[in-house]
Parts: C-alpha cells; structure tokens; sequence
C-alpha cells in the first residue's frame, strides 16, 4: 500500500530489502544467541542428572542388575516386570497408592479451598498466620515424619491424653476400650495417619497456588454480588470455585506428584505396616532395589509410577496453558 | 437474624476457622518444642497432661544432642551441601531465568508451569539409577553426591521462581537501556539482575532449605554416619535399636524445622507471586 | 538528507499484520507528530525505527545509512517512554548518567552534561532523588534530560503526556516544543490526540490500521485531506461527511451558516438542514442537526457564530450553504479525495 498524499513529502517507493549492512552484530546483542547461552548450563544440568537417569532407569529395569553388582547389565527383557507384576505385593501396592493418594486428594481439596477463603482476607496478624501455616511445607519431609511418629505414639500421644480428657477413649467409651489408639498398628489407622500426614504437608502448596488465583478476582465482583443478595455459601459455588477450577486442578494435579511418588513418610512412620496396609509403590521399590539389593527390580516397580505421573503433568501443564490463555 | 448479629457471627466463624487451620498446622511443632523441654519421668508417664510441665523443663536433652550425638555433624555436612548447592543453583538458574523471561519468546515467558513440573519429579522415580551414577562416579558415601543431585532439585525450583521475577522488571525499563546504548548483556547485569534481587535472594533461602528437605537421596546415597545430613542422620542415628531419645529428637527436628518456616512463611507473598499468571499485555498501539 | 528514512517496513506479528509497508522521511529539524486511532500501529513503528523490533520487511535508514539489522544502541537515537522508563534503582543523576556510562564517557564530562541537561530542564534539585519519590511532571523532565544528556541524531516520544493530568499537559506541551527548538534535533512524537499532534508538528502524519494515511503540515491535512479517514480524524469537531450520489461530500463544521445569515454569498451549495439542538461554547455555538433530500438523513454539526446563530430555528428545516470553495468531495467506495461533482 502506498501513501496516499495530497501534498507534501514522503518517499513514494515499494518494498526494499534490507541492504547489506558492512557493520558486525556483536553476540552481546544477538537475543537469541545470548538466550540459548544462558539457558544451556541449566537445560545441559537438568537432562544429564535427570533425563539421562530416567532413560537409566527403563536399561536397568530391563536388565539384571544388583547392588552387589550395578553395573552388570545382561538384557533380560521385560522380566523383571512380569516378575513384579505376579507378586501378590503388587497388587497391594498399587491399591495402596491409588486409595491413599485419592483420600489425600479429597482431603486436601476441601481444606484448601477453606484455607484459601480465610487467607484471600486481610487481618491481623496475617504475616504470623502465613508463618504458622507454611510450617508443614517448609519442613523437611523427614523431621516432620519423626514429629509425627512421636505425635501418634501408641503410648504417649498428646492426641489420646486429649480423647482420653474429653471421655472419648477408654474403658466403655466411644473409641474404646483401650486406653490408646494404636495409629500406626491397625490397618486403616494407619492408612488413615499416613493420608493425614499427607494433606497435613501438602496443604500449605495447594493453598498458594489456589491462593494466586483467588487473589486476581477482582473485589468488585463480590461488592456486585452482595449487593445482588447472594449468601456466602452461593458466593462460594458460584462465583469463586468456578473462578479457582482451573488453579484447583493444577494444585490438586501437582499434589498427585508428590505424594503418588512420595514414601519418605511411609518409610519413616509406619513402614509399610501394619502387615502391608500402607506399604505403597515407591516405597515398595526402596525396599526392593536398596534394601533388598535387586536394583533392577525396584528400577522396574519405580517404573510404574511413571504413567501416572506423566499423565498428572500432561494435564496439569494443559490446565495451566489453557488458563494462561 | 439481623444485620449485626450476622456479622458478629461472620467474624467469629472466621476467627474460629482460622485458629483451628493454625492449630493444625502447628500443633505437631508445638508437641516437638514441648517435648524437648521435658524431664523423663514428666515426659513417659501417661497420666500426666502432656501440654502442661508437671517437672520443671530441662535442658540435657538439649544438650546431650549436641554433646552426645553426631548432631552437630549433620548440621555441618547440611551446611557445607546447602552453602555449595546454592552457589551452584545461582550459577545455573539466575541466567536460564532471564533467558527464558526475556529472550526465549512467547513460550519462554510462559514455561514456569513445565518448569515447576521438572521440581516436582519425584526422587523415588530417578533414585536408583542416580544411584548408580553416582557409585561409578566415586561419590557414593560423601557428601559430594549430594551436592552433585540436589540442583536437580533446586535448579527448576528456582528457575520457575526467577523467571516471575525477571518477568516483573518492567520491560519499558530494560527497553530504555536499550536505546540508552547497552547490549542485552549489559541490559542483563545492570538492569535486570538489580531489580531482581528480591527475587535472588529468596532464591538463596529456598535453594538452602531445598537440600536440606530431602530424604530419599540422603538415605540411599550416604551410609557413613560422617557425611550424613541432618534429614537422614536424625531419623536413623538418635535411634538406638528400639529406643527413642524423644526429647533429643525432637529438639533436633525442632531447631531445624521452626526457623525453615519462619524463613519460608516471611517469604510467603513472593510464593505466591510466582504462581500468578501476568495479566496480558495490552495490543501495541 | 533526511535524518529518518523508512522504506516500505512492514511488520506482521502471527496472523496480525501491525505495519503495512510505511515510507516515510523526515526533513532536517523537524517536529514530526504522528498520530492515529489506538491500534493504528504508531508504537510499532517507532520501536521499529528504534531498534527494538525487527520488521518482517522493509528499511530503516539513518543519516542515510541503513540501520535495520543493527540493535538499538548502534543507532543514535533517543527514546522517551510513555511510561517514562525510568531505573527505580538508580538516583535521578545516575538515570541521566546511564547512557553516558554506555559511550564510556569520562566522568568529569558525564557529571558536566548532566548538570547541563539538568539546568536545561530545570531539575537540578532534584539529583539525588529516586523515581519512586518523583511527581509525574518530574519524571517526565528526568526521561527528557536522559534522552537529550547525549545529543542523539533523533529523538523518538511516545505519547510522553498521556500519563499527565490535563492542566500539567498544556504547560509540558509547551515546553518540550520549546526543548526541541533549543536543541535542534529532529523528532518523531507518537500521540493519539488529535489536538495535540496537529497543535505541536511542523508536519502530522496520519496512520490508521498499519498504513500512513497522509502527511503533510496541518494546514494541509485540515484544508486538504486526501481521504475521508483524515477529514474525519483531523479537527474538532471532525468533517462533515454526507454520502450524496457517486461521491462523499464534505465541508467543515465553520463552513455552514445558514442563508438566512449570508444572503450576500454567491457560488454556494445548499442544503435542508433541520437543526435538532444548539450548544453555547463561548466563543461560538454548535448546532446539530440533520440534512433531508438526497443525502439521507445524515447527521451534521455547524459551528456558528453569535451573528448567524439569531437565524437559526430549532426544530424547522432550513436552508443552510456552504460556499462551494469549502466543498471537498471523496470516492464513495475507497474514500480518497477526488474531483468536484455536482451537488
């Protein structure tokens, strides 16, 4: 398209390409070369200690391998997991996993939205809430299972001295007879301790990433729907939760994450007990490759997480790209 | 019910709420800081409350974990990991934010979910065959495995973290120092990196509590008691065969944990902030 | 030779064409406005001729050179930023000193510039403050001793007094016309104002969704627009434009009086107006109104002065003329300015 003039300047010319330029473009200034620069020690890090162990991970599952001998690496085929698959511990691994990831789940979703509602307000002493609340996040995973372990101790937990307070435990009472509850040594105490645990640590996430989302609705959509008439309970199913779906889901999607692969609260609590109630893949692949020294084997088990955990990315990376318009 | 009583029992509701959300959050801190405190005979007899110190608080237990066990060692070995860690993590993730924020184009600046996604790939998947890399390397049993493995860690985590805070330098800014006559290099060192020292700075804090969190790898790659970090140490070495030194391990779980959540929560809104989505930049006019 | 050259750019982002091949050159000195609706693609294309985007096609010369693959510190060319662009960690002195520090000039010489685009603007007292604690006005002043601290070849504004209330604007208007006089370097100023572009440029060129619409002094574009998109834009209040026939027929609002008021005048076009209402501006009035017969029931607007307003009825059709000398006429089907048709 030309100009179009009535008077005046102005070149009347067509499309020119650029000429060539005697003057150098130093690296300094080329975007894309100084971007890749910078980029690659991370990408170059990230894919030789986790990629490259990942592919690692399917050879040795594939192979024979030991810990009295790890590099031994005769091709077995998919023996290993046809070997797996037929102990009857996998089965109830794998049921363990799925029972006590989804109950942590739901759990955890009826929580976090709650949590969320009291920390989208302003009030007093908010800073020493957020410190209070982040605490079984910023942890470390392995002294909050020790607290734990100590917190449900079949003898002195503070939780059973309180029971026993309110005459809920105890001799002719509700939780009774006994004077304790042993969590840890009765099959759904102890898968029910593990998923508390669970939503316990991961509560704190969950409720940051929902909580950047609850934070980008605008006030004035409440004022509107006060003024509307709408009660509190309405103004949750209708205004927020359908505003936070889409963060919800990341939030829950990336918690499968963490806890479907987790077993250091398995492995430091109830270890897998009582009998086999709590004894889940990962946990099972410890026991299996470490302990028990067939490292191609728990390579295999470990395996097994991986299409659950690829399926929560694929979606939780959806969710978000979609989110983000 | 009228106007007034309903708020009154709006905020009263609130309040309640909040109080027991805390609890719940604390109460097993609480128990651990309690519990540090106590005498023996206080501590193991079931009748007494356990909230209350029937004897009056102690300090040996304290004291003998620092005395009496490799306590003081763990922290040490967590220290020295945690102190090159960072330094490695800085080195690695500070630049690859940038880049992605502000060279790598449209899906660069919106990678952060993909990012986070890597932090979030569970150790027990990689565990064993970084086992074995790390055996073949020699590294097994010292504390140089972990500091090889834990940027795998700390590396997408702060990277996802950064790349919010590289976002939020107003590109105006950099645009500026552009045509003000400095390469994108220069726009990098003079610019960005200075406006992002915030950001740099909790990346320090989460790159150090980070190391200090995991278990799976501490347990499995190191079995000398000297080159223990303090998440596999505590758990494993203040049990001896079946008996507990309660107090000890508490203490010694406490005075790790308490100050990771006042860091971390002080650090609370730049959490947030790296999850929240920048709003889309209004069409060039 | 021009100081500003652009050749034929042309800038697609994905499916969206943003520039559709501008040419364009600027005259030794001037103050060049450009102005267009939002979306027009005037921010695109002085990040263009800055360096900050690359065009899909076309060039970008400078002092006849051609500058398009080099970055934008290998141009000389001065940027103020809409938002002003100042850097929140540095003092006001340090922000003037910035682009100095990039051409590696000693300090003594660096610390005398500064004072004397400090002096030149009238901030001196204000050195060693940080932006946080500056007034818009103030800040804008900081973003022009910046821009001029290092006598660029050209300086680019985009739309610099948006961000400013409407009372500071007039004075800042003022004053950076003042600035350019006083320094003599060519400027390119983007601004979506109408007012002000024509108000302040030696020359206003008029873009609309990517391409130059028309450029040329504003004389020129108010008596003389090449396009119905130009009449439209330009003025206040815009053009009349009324569809009559084969053609579009236009005349400006001062241009229409009622006969009744100018008995006297010859060689006029007529047209039956009914005036709808009268607004009291002061100086003069406008009166709305529409125009039966051929031209439909168009929408028209006069501005009248307080002699022809007592003819004026409210309510009843009238004749109203314009001299034909005042009558611009325009292709119905691509709005370019064509001959005289009967009216």
């Amino acid at each position: 398209m030309r100009n179009e003039t009535v008077l005046g300047g102005g070149a009347a010319g067509g499309y020119e390409e650029p000429s060539q330029c005697s003057e150098h473009v130093a690296i300094a200034d080329r975007d894309g070369v100084v971007g890749t620069i910078m980029l690659a020690p991370a990408v170059i890090y990230v894919i030789a200690l986790v990629a490259v162990p990942f592919f690692l991970a399917i050879a040795l599952s594939l192979s024979d391998a030991t810990v009295g001998n790890p590099s031994a690496h005769q091709f077995v085929g998919f023996d290993n997991f046809t070997s797996v698959i037929y102990e009857a511990a996998f089965t109830f691994a794998l049921r363990n996993s799925i029972i006590i990831t989804a109950a942590t789940l739901v759990l955890l979703t009826v929580l976090t939205i709650l949590q969320v509602e009291l920390l989208a307000c302003d009030f007093p002493g908010k800073r020493t809430a957020q410190i209070l609340l982040i605490l079984p996040w910023a942890m470390p995973v392995a002294l909050a299972a020790i607290g734990w372990l100590w917190l449900l101790d079949s003898e002195f937990s503070p939780i059973d001295w309180l029971l026993r307070a309110v005459g809920l435990l105890g001799p002719g009472t509700v939780l009774g007879p006994a004077n304790n509850l042993y969590y840890l040594g009765r099959e759904w105490l102890g898968i029910g301790a593990v998923v508390v645990i669970n939503v316990w640590r991961t509560l704190p996430l969950s409720t940051i990433i929902v909580l950047a989302g609850r934070t980008a609705i605008p006030n004035e959509v409440y004022e509107q729907a006060e003024l509307d008439g709408a009660g509190y309970f309405r103004t949750l199913f209708q205004i927020t939760l359908p505003a936070l779906a889409i963060l919800l889901i990341v939030a829950i999607l990336f918690t499968v994450l963490v806890i479907f692969g987790d077993m250091t609260v398995v492995a430091l609590t109830t270890r897998g007990g009582p009998g086999y109630a709590t004894e889940i893949l990962p946990y099972w692949a410890y026991l299996k490759g470490i302990q028990g020294g067939a490292l191609s084997q728990g390579a295999a088990i470990a395996l097994f997480l991986f299409p659950v955990l690829l399926a929560a990315s694929v979606l939780a990376l959806r969710m978000a790209y979609r989110r983000e318009g | 019910m009228n106007v007034r009583t309903m708020q009154i029992s709006r905020t009263v509701g609130f309040y309640v709420a909040l109080v027991l959300f805390c609890l719940f959050a604390v109460f097993p801190a609480l128990w651990m800081v309690i519990t540090a405190f106590k005498q023996n005979s206080d501590l193991y007899d079931p009748m007494n409350n356990p909230f209350l110190f029937n004897l009056p608080p102690t300090l040996t237990h304290i004291e003998s974990l620092f005395t009496q066990t490799n306590y003081p060692i763990f922290l040490w070995n967590s220290f020295i990991i945690g102190v090159i860690v960072v330094a490695i993590t800085l080195v690695l993730a500070v630049p690859a934010a940038y880049s992605l924020a502000r060279l790598m184009g449209h899906w660069g600046e919106h990678s952060s979910i993909a990012i986070f996604l890597v932090y979030l790939i569970p150790p027990t998947l990689l565990f064993i065959p970084l086992y074995e890399i790390v055996t073949v390397l020699g590294a097994a049993n010292t504390v140089w495995s972990l500091i090889l493995v834990y940027p795998t860690i700390t590396v997408p985590f702060c990277t996802w973290l950064l790349l919010s805070f590289f976002r939020s330098v107003p590109r105006e800014v950099e645009e500026a120092a552009l045509t003000d006559g400095w390469s994108r290099v220069g726009v990098f060192f003079r610019v960005a990196l200075p406006l992002a020292l915030p950001g740099i700075t909790t990346c320090i804090v989460f790159a150090f509590a980070l190391s200090l969190s995991d278990y799976i790898y501490a347990a499995v790659f190191v079995s000398r008691t000297a080159s223990r970090t303090v998440s596999a140490g505590v758990p494993t070495e203040l049990i001896r065969g079946d008996i507990y030194y309660w107090q000890a391990l508490m203490a010694a779980t406490a005075i790790v944990g308490i100050p990771l959540a006042v860091v971390y929560g002080l650090l609370f809104n730049w959490l947030v902030k790296g999850f929240q989505v920048e709003l889309p930049r209004s069409p060039r006019a | 030779m021009a100081i500003l050259e652009v050749r034929g750019v042309a800038k697609h982002f994905g499916g969206f064409s943003a520039l559709n091949g501008i040419d364009l050159a600027t005259r030794e000195g001037e103050f060049l406005t450009i102005v267009g609706p939002s979306g027009c693609g005037k921010t695109t294309l002085m990040r263009v001729i800055a360096g900050l985007e690359k065009p899909t096609a076309g060039a970008v010369l400078l002092n006849g050179k051609v500058v398009t693959p080099l970055p934008p510190r290998a141009r000389n060319i001065a940027m103020v930023f809409q938002s002003y662009a100042l850097y929140p960690h540095m003092s006001v002195a340090d922000n003037i000193a910035f682009p100095l520090k990039a051409r590696r000039v000693p300090k003594a010489e660096r610390e005398r510039r500064i004072r004397w685009a400090a002096g030149v603007l009238g901030i001196g007292a204000l050195l060693h403050r940080r932006p946080a604690r500056l007034s818009g006005g103030e800040k804008q002043k900081v973003a022009l001793a910046r821009a001029i601290v290092r006598k660029p070849s050209l300086f680019i504004f985009d739309e610099p007094l948006s961000s400013l209330d409407a009372q500071v604007r007039a004075m800042a208007r003022a004053e950076l016309r003042q600035l350019h006089d006083r320094t003599g370097v060519t400027t390119v100023y983007v601004t979506h104002d109408q007012i002000e572009a024509v108000g302040l440029g030696d020359r206003v060129a008029v873009m609309q969704a990517g391409a130059l619409r028309q450029i040329g002094s504003p004389q020129e574009l108010y008596y003389e627009p090449a396009n119905t998109f130009v009449a439209g834009f330009i003025g206040t209040p815009p053009m009349n434009l009324l569809k009559h026939a084969g053609a579009t027929v236009g005349f400006r609002p001062e241009h229409a009086m009622p006969r009744a008021a100018v008995p006297q005048f010859k060689d006029v076009a007529t047209f039956q107006v009914c005036i709808t209402r009268v607004e009291f501006l002061g100086s003069e009035w406008l009166a709305y109104g529409t125009v039966d017969g051929e031209f439909g029931n168009a929408k028209v607007l006069c501005k009248l002065r307080e002699e022809a307003i007592g003819k004026v009825k409210v309510g009843e059709v009238q004749e109203f003329v314009v001299p034909r000398a005042q009558l611009r006429f325009f292709d119905k089907e691509t709005g370019r300015r064509t001959v005289p048709a009967p009216v």
